[in-house]
């Protein structure tokens, strides 16, 4: 489903703060996977998501999706296969426009965009029929602005206008990172919900261990822009969040201090 | 007093048009588009001189649709693909279309008082209606007759005509292109996930914008009866004033209103000039230093007054937790020797 071919990127390259986010990374997703990522800060998951999605391109490095080499399509067209909930709740959605025009927008995300009406009738009971998942009420909301609602339903929001229309590859960066926990249990839950509703390929950025470990059958753990250890279907079930500090520590011989206070 | 007044109102209509395209590319592209200076002219200019060159006004007045059309789409350009900043891309273009109209007139001012132009032939038809003379009579009768304009039939085709491209903006910004527009201005990161070009989003919604400022242009023209090369200096802040004025008296929560709105600001914006103009110790040449005074009027009178709200509110609060007795400071200490 997505292939990732010894990616490679660098950041301020000649200068004395070049820095080397992504070093010759391989990753292979098969249909279905749903692939959490941990590592800490500058360890370059932001970069890899922004790889995928084709926010910034890599130095080196093929990414195919469904076995088409996408590496130089600018975002917007790759954003046909690729669905992506944002760390931040207000960068999913556009808060001036109402809650169905932001849905009709996330429609229109597989078609190319046309002078019909964004939001129809049959569109209208389609979107309500689609908020009920969320179980937040917002389906009786359809005509209230989006910039009216908390930073929890705008995040559930995002996610459901992300994946709704099906992408090959939901990229989910760091979704619940900006929400109370209560906030982040139930998107949590959300995304657990959805994307066994819809079978999508999922791969989401997390500083939550115990979130990584929940969610997902696949597990990776990324360090200065590599992937220093990876737990598949049959060896993820066992891990636990100690055992992952062990295994960083084993790796790396140091200890994953910044991401210990996290655990709390 | 009351034609002049009327024909402010005439004139507003008019440039109600140029004030929607200025509502599109500041409000709903968040985009301070200085071109409009530029292409009000390049409309005019094109109508004018494509007009003596015997074209039909009709289709002279489309070609400045099309020309200010194509003026905005290189604003556009030079903001998403040469990477400009917005206001200085528009700056530039305005700069640059100063000496494109001169090239286009050929000479600083082309009159067309003798020309056959939309504005006579609109007159024209108008008179064959024989409406003009059953509203004379009928003003007469109620001893209204001091008040007649000497037609209606400019202000009434420019109203409905004004009213016809707010309806169309209005339908157009609900249409899947039109939805995509308001979330470039809105988040644009959000829309590029979602498999929207915004960079050429953002190069038709200019383009659609100053099209609109050139379309008015070209009208101003006509209804002058002459093209100055001149005459798109300080637009963007009377389209401004209008957007503003309008607002402040409309509001915008929703687009059909926020359009409503910018329609009723630029006829607004014309009274208050024209009102303001009576005054003895102005002139004609502080036209630009009153708008400017209107805009900055607008822009700070309701945060002052928003201010002062806020500032009555407190002093009620406080009042009420005055009169509730001294517990209230009790209940501060205690709170604070509990921390």
């Amino acid at each position: 489903m997505l292939q990732l071919d010894q990616i490679y990127k660098v950041f301020y390259e000649g200068t004395p703060d070049e820095k080397i986010a992504l070093n010759q990374l391989q990753l292979q997703m098969n249909p279905g996977d749903f692939v959490t990522v941990i590592g800490s800060n500058g360890a370059g998951k932001s970069t890899l998501m922004n790889i995928i999605s084709g926010n910034i391109f890599p130095d080196y490095g093929t990414v195919k999706i469904n076995g088409s080499d996408m590496s130089s399509m600018p975002e917007h067209k790759r954003a046909r296969k690729i669905g992506r909930v944002f760390q931040n709740p207000l960068a999913g959605t556009a808060p001036t426009m109402t809650i169905e025009e932001n849905l009709a927008l996330a429609y229109n995300r597989t078609k190319p965009r046309s002078l019909q009406f964004g939001v129809t009738k049959k569109r209208r009971d389609f979107f309500r029929e689609q908020l009920e998942i969320l179980h937040l009420g917002l389906e009786d909301r359809l005509q209230a602005k989006v910039g009216l609602l908390s930073g929890g339903e705008r995040q559930a929001l995002s996610l459901l206008m992300a994946t709704f229309t099906k992408p090959d590859i939901l990229l989910l960066d760091e979704h619940t990172a900006a929400l109370d926990p209560a906030r982040a249990d139930l998107i949590t839950k959300l995304t657990k919900e959805i994307v066994a509703k819809f079978q999508l390929t999922t791969l989401m950025v997390t500083h939550n261990m115990q979130q990584a470990l929940d969610l997902g059958n696949c597990l990776i753990m990324m360090d200065k822009g590599q992937i220093i250890f990876q737990a598949n279907e049959t060896e993820k079930p066992d891990l636990t969040v100690e055992k992952l500090l062990a295994e960083f520590q084993r790796i790396r011989g140091e200890a994953l201090l910044s991401d210990r206070s996290l655990l709390a | 007093m009351f034609t002049a007044l009327f024909g402010s109102v005439e004139v507003g209509v008019i440039y109600a048009i140029m004030a929607l395209g200025v509502y599109l590319s500041f409000r709903i592209l968040d985009f301070p588009d200085l071109t409009v200076d530029g292409s009000f002219v390049t409309g005019g200019a094109t109508a004018a001189v494509l007009i003596i060159s015997g074209v039909n006004p009709f289709l002279a007045t489309a070609g400045a649709l099309v020309a200010g059309f194509l003026a905005g789409c290189v604003t556009g350009i030079l903001h998403t693909k040469g990477k400009i900043n917005a206001l200085l891309s528009g700056i530039l273009m305005m700069i640059a279309l100063y000496s494109i109209n001169l090239r286009i007139m050929d000479k600083p001012n082309v009159p067309l008082l003798a020309e056959e132009t939309v504005i006579t032939k609109i007159s024209a038809w108008w008179q064959g209606l024989g409406f003009d003379s059953m509203m004379q009579s009928l003003l007469t009768s109620i001893g209204l007759s001091e008040y007649i304009p000497s037609t209606w039939g400019i202000f009434t085709v420019m109203f409905v005509l004004a009213f016809a491209i707010k309806k169309a903006v209005d339908l157009f910004l609900k249409t899947e292109i039109g939805l995509s527009l308001r979330a470039v201005g809105d988040n644009d990161g959000m829309v590029r996930s979602f498999s929207a070009n915004t960079d050429w989003l953002k190069v038709l919604g200019l383009g659609i914008a100053n099209a609109l400022v050139a379309f008015s242009g070209a009208l101003v023209a006509q209804y002058n009866g002459f093209s100055d090369v001149g005459m798109g200096i300080g637009m963007i802040i009377i389209g401004l004033a209008s957007v503003i004025i309008g607002e402040a008296v409309i509001g915008n929560a929703t687009i059909v209103r926020a359009t409503l709105a910018v329609l009723i600001g630029a006829v607004l914006y014309r009274l208050i000039v024209t009102l303001a103009l009576r005054a003895e110790f102005l002139e004609t040449g502080d036209m630009k230093l009153i708008t400017a005074v209107i805009v900055i009027f607008a822009l700070v009178v309701p945060k002052l007054i928003e201010k002062q709200k806020a500032g009555a509110r407190k002093k009620k609060r406080a009042a009420q937790l005055g009169s509730a007795g001294t517990n209230g400071g009790d209940q501060v200490a205690a709170a604070r020797s509990d921390l």
